[in-house]
């Protein structure tokens, strides 16, 4: 099964590295990471979506917690959360289907930020899934190339997941 | 005052009384500083000697063992004796020259990437970018290194850093958001062992080197006395309970005992206390204690359901948690007889297959040596070894009466461990009786260290079991390969020990016979100085038992007479 981890970690040089390289030398299964700025100047929140069963991601969890400069893990697959991806995909666009693109843009409430006269840059934010869907229809115009943020992934109740015992 | 004054002032007030290290480049402000300081530093001969010698100090003492190197290459011959650290959970700061920061990433003369490099085999590392942070690092550093699970941690300096000037103020305390070594855990865990201890019939406990950390082996003692219950040790817990308490079964896994083993595959709750469940205990894992529940006792959550699935589990200090066991199980009507007869059934496994080899007239055996060594030395004073049958001998026939009796590389296998480490542990102990047993593969490794030895004139006796192989890899090839020994021998241009140990200025001695092998050991322990003993021990001998690498533990090749 999947989860979606929230790891927060002291924002120290190398710390990102000290994950990712513990993930790899434990030979988890990662299926995205991400990482940003947060609320606090010294932290980083990284989300990490791993695959595997539960004695895996108590591997990972336990592991992970051992990292100095980790400050807490929260599983969010545990807890009602809003999980997000973004993606930029540049795809093939003349004349005679960008018209055909700009509809299907407007099915997805996705946005075009970008136009020239071979290829538009369509901007989507949204679960993974919706993503994937739209990946698929505008495949049949020919993607030129994108790019997927990860997901990140915040829980819906009130208070900060920093703040829990 | 300067970044390295700093440093050195650091070192003062965390108590360091001895550093290993080897000076170069980007650390001669640090050195020019502990040129006025108290500390003792001892300069070894090559920095794998420095990390092993702080790691052989800390095993020796508990205490956490500090080295110095330079940047680059200097670094990275730290690297073995880090990671020799990392696996055994052994106390330890290694400070690190890095080149100035301006030229940091521009592959600067003897520039390496320190932190990245040993990210993997530290507990924590830290490049220090500010001056500023010099105090509060070095503070984390020492509280890092000691405390929960203890580990090596390097703090990389540049040396720029080290000639900035700072207001020297040493932190009073340490404040880390993401390290809380947690000392006692949760009651209800103790709890659920203790009833589950008092319901079994054949229970076993099975203890690893975090005993010897946590101090604990007086409370494990007391346990396993007050309720009759019998104990099997892994290599690193070996001198947590005397080898000869009647309740001792002996090391247990791929070279344990068979009492040990059976006992293993034959209880019916195995409690784990302060160890990791490593492959060569376990042997096959899906078959390791088959009728057993399995509970765990560890300090580290992530030890947890690493290696295998334990169904209790309790987290914490063991120096909080055996008490706190002996204090629940103290609710229980406990009737310590119904242990008898799984006690008596141990005991009969220990009596019917005891260690034992065919002994020789001739020729040396080197099981002969151990069991010499133990005598003659009446068991005193603290064993070092490097990796290979010698080790593994030591660990079956050396009789160990305390805890921090033995050191070994049990984690990493480190061959060339063991010169290093004994320097570390005769500095810590002076007037104790320091005793290497190493073999003619391993000793080559750290060799150099003689020079250190000799400089300080260490009273080291230094046992070479020497069969002019690599007796264990020839083992595993006589076993396992056809006997094809594929480059592990050394036959043709095989090294002079006497003359060798002559040559650093030691006291050179050989046997080739049984006669000459009681003579040479008891003159070497009349020696107020560094021997060497060259001691010729017959080639072809087996370390058995011997579960193969894959079995389960009642799959053991036994050896001897029979």
């Amino acid at each position: 099964m999947r989860h979606t981890l929230a790891v927060l970690v002291e924002n120290h040089p190398g710390v990102l590295v000290h994950v990712a390289g513990l993930i790899a030398r434990r030979a988890f299964n990662i299926e995205s990471i991400s990482a940003g700025h947060t609320e606090e100047p010294d932290m980083t929140r990284i989300t990490i979506v791993v695959e595997g069963d539960d004695r895996d991601l108590n591997q990972v969890v336990n592991q992970l917690s051992k990292l100095v400069d980790v400050i807490k893990i929260i599983d969010l697959t545990q807890e009602p959360s809003i999980e997000r991806d973004m993606a930029l995909i540049k795809v093939k666009a003349r004349a005679e289907t960008r018209s055909h693109i700009v509809d299907i843009v407007e099915i997805f409430r996705a946005k075009i930020v970008d136009v020239n006269r071979e290829t538009m840059v369509i901007e989507l934010t949204g679960e993974e899934s919706k993503i994937d869907a739209l990946c698929e229809v505008l495949q049949d115009y020919g993607i030129v190339e994108m790019v997927r943020t990860g997901k990140i992934a915040l829980a819906r109740r009130p208070g900060a997941a920093k703040d829990d015992e | 005052m300067t970044g390295a004054q700093a440093v050195v002032a650091c070192l003062e007030k965390e108590g360091v009384e001895l550093i290993f290290g080897y000076p170069g480049g980007v650390v001669l402000p640090l050195y020019d500083a502990l040129y006025d300081s108290s500390i003792r530093h001892v300069l070894t001969r090559h920095e794998q000697g420095a990390a092993h010698g702080a790691d052989g100090y800390a095993r020796a003492t508990g205490k956490v063992g500090v080295c110095f190197a330079t940047s680059g290459p200097g670094a990275t011959n730290l690297i073995t004796g880090i990671a020799t650290a990392n696996m055994d959970s052994v106390p330890m700061v290694c400070i690190t020259g890095q080149v100035v920061m301006p030229v940091i990433g521009k592959d600067s003369f003897q520039e390496a990437d320190i932190t990245g490099i040993t990210a993997p085999i530290t507990k924590h590392n830290y490049l220090v970018k500010n001056p500023a942070d010099l105090p509060r690092i070095l503070k984390e550093a020492f509280y890092i290194a000691r405390t929960g699970r203890p580990g090596p941690v390097v703090v990389d300096i540049p040396k720029d850093i080290f000639t900035a000037t700072i207001d020297f103020v040493y932190p009073e305390e340490v404040k880390l958001r993401g390290y809380k070594p947690l000392f006692a855990g949760q009651a209800e865990q103790v709890d659920a062992l203790a009833e589950a201890l008092s319901k079994a019939s054949k229970p076993l406990l099975f203890i690893g080197g975090g005993v010897i950390s946590a101090g604990a082996s007086a409370d494990l003692v007391r346990l396993a006395e007050t309720y009759e219950i019998p104990v099997i040790s892994s290599l690193m817990a070996l001198g947590a309970m005397p080898t000869d308490h009647r309740l001792h079964l002996g090391m247990v896994g791929m070279h344990g005992t068979v009492a040990a083993n059976l006992a293993v595959m034959n209880c019916d709750l195995l409690i784990g206390v302060g160890a990791r469940f490593d492959d060569r205990v376990t042997g096959k894992i899906t078959h390791f204690a088959p009728n057993a529940r399995i509970a765990h006792l560890d300090i580290d959550p992530a030890e947890i359901d690493k290696n295998v699935r334990t169904h209790l589990r309790v987290i914490g200090d063991l120096a909080w948690s055996l008490p706190t066991l002996q204090q629940s199980l103290a609710r229980y009507d406990f009737v310590v007889e119904k242990h008898t007869a799984w006690l008596n059934q141990v005991v009969q496994w220990q009596t019917d297959s005891p260690l034992t080899y065919q002994a020789s007239e001739t020729v040396i055996k080197p099981q002969l040596v151990i069991q010499e060594l133990n005598r003659l030395s009446e068991g005193r004073g603290l064993v070092v070894t490097d990796v290979g049958q010698h080790q593994m001998w030591t660990a079956q026939y050396h009789r160990f009466s305390r805890p921090r009796t033995l050191l070994t590389s049990g984690g990493l296998g480190t061959m060339g461990f063991g010169l290093p480490a004994a320097i570390g542990a005769q500095l810590a102990f002076p007037d104790e009786l320091v005793t290497l047993i190493s073999g003619d593969g391993s000793i080559m490794m750290n060799i150099q260290e003689l020079a250190t030895i000799v400089e300080h004139q260490l009273p080291i006796k230094v046992a070479i079991l020497n069969n002019n192989a690599l007796g264990m890899v020839q083992q595993w090839q006589r076993m396992f390969f056809n006997q094809r020994y594929s480059h592990s021998s050394f036959g043709v241009g095989a090294s002079d020990y006497v003359k060798i140990a002559e040559a650093f200025g030691a006291t050179g001695l050989r046997a080739t016979t049984p006669g000459e092998l009681t003579e040479v050991i008891t003159q070497a322990l009349a020696i107020n100085g560094p021997v060497v003993m060259d001691i010729h021990v017959c080639a072809e001998e087996n370390v058995l038992p011997m579960v193969p690498a894959g079995a389960s533990l009642d799959q053991m090749i036994e050896g001897g007479v029979g």
